[in-house]
């Protein structure tokens, strides 16, 4: 009974903490869908798949948050017309690349073991972006 | 659940449980802090082009909608995962000295069950780094992190089940080869370690 509180208070506490977050980035991911074709119509977005997948794995690998809110907006960019490659990278790079936590992670673990983590998670957001996109086009 | 990616810890006494603790408060209130920030955006660009904020918001709306009953699935998976604590805890202390399949495969699902900071994991592997643990393994736990439980049912819908299995099974796969490829680098350029 005890474990059952505690299991249903850190979860209530959970819903707490991502409430705000999740509010303000449903209200971005509302603006996001407005500026997309925007930027895609100013140059900004829209150069070529490699070049918006490297610029997605980039913004990815240097963002910060739940990855959930990766799958909101990488879902809206998709809605506002980017390729699945580049949304696809965004989301991995997202999760497995920790530019804003490589400082926190040089001090624990040593600073070879975060920048080569770091470095090969990058590059392999790549290929598993592309090896995605392959695959489900296979099916 | 607190964010997964988060900004570093002001000095490396982090690895105590007090200022993880601070730093956990802090962000319950960077949340909000963050949501005030968008509002005060979206006031500011309404001064400017009331038509894009009433169009933003109208989107806003739509998502809210969609995505309500996916968050409730969401968090009744996140309340089973805090169940099991003490399974995933057990599991993270395994993938330390275990060395071969066995020792991956406790690494690679020890990530996928651990949850919460990242920041707060760092303390304990680095306690498992001391210990001897395999630079390969704790590689491999921090990589299948990646992969969120409780959060796949939302990527399922906006991207279908299909890519969501695929995507999932990939960072699990790659979390090995990413493992192998840390350790390989690490062996490299230190040749004393193991």
């Amino acid at each position: 009974m005890k474990r059952l509180n505690t299991a249903t208070r850190k979860t209530l506490k959970s819903l707490w903490q991502l409430l705000p977050v999740l509010a303000g980035v449903l209200l971005l991911a509302g603006m996001v869908v407005e500026i997309i074709p925007l930027l895609v119509r100013q140059g900004i977005l829209g150069h070529g798949l490699w070049q918006d997948t490297i610029l997605a794995n980039i913004i990815g690998s240097v963002s910060t948050g739940q990855p959930i809110v990766s799958y909101v907006l990488a879902g809206e960019l998709q809605t506002a017309g980017i390729g699945l490659l580049p949304v696809t990278v965004f989301i991995i790079s997202w999760v497995t690349v920790g530019v804003i936590s490589l400082p926190a992670e040089a001090v624990t673990l040593g600073w070879r073991f975060a920048l080569s983590r770091n470095l090969i998670a990058f590059i392999m957001a790549l290929l598993i972006g592309w090896l995605t996109v392959v695959t489900l086009n296979a099916f | 659940m607190p964010s997964e990616k988060t900004a570093p810890p002001a000095s490396p006494a982090t690895a105590s449980a007090g200022p993880v603790q601070t730093q956990s408060a802090k962000k319950g209130r960077g949340g909000w802090w963050f949501l005030l920030l968008v509002i005060v955006l979206y006031i500011l660009v309404w001064m400017f082009n009331a038509g894009f904020v009433a169009a933003s918001l109208e989107h806003f709306q739509r998502l809210v909608v969609s995505i309500a009953p996916v968050l409730a699935l969401v968090f009744v998976i996140l309340w089973l995962l805090n169940l099991s604590q003490g399974m995933q805890n057990r599991l993270a202390k395994l993938a330390d000295t275990r060395s071969g399949l066995k020792g991956w495969l406790l690494a690679v699902i020890g990530g996928i069950l651990s949850h919460g900071p990242i920041y707060a994991w760092y303390p304990l592997l680095q306690k498992l780094e001391n210990q001897g643990a395999r630079p390969a393994l704790l590689a491999a736990f921090l990589y299948a992190r990646s992969i969120k439980i409780p959060f796949l049912p939302l990527m399922v819908h906006y991207f279908g089940i299909t890519y969501t299995v695929i995507v999932t099974l990939y960072i699990a796969v790659f979390s090995v080869l990413h493992g192998w490829l840390v350790e390989k680098i690490m062996q490299d350029t230190l040749p004393g370690r193991q």
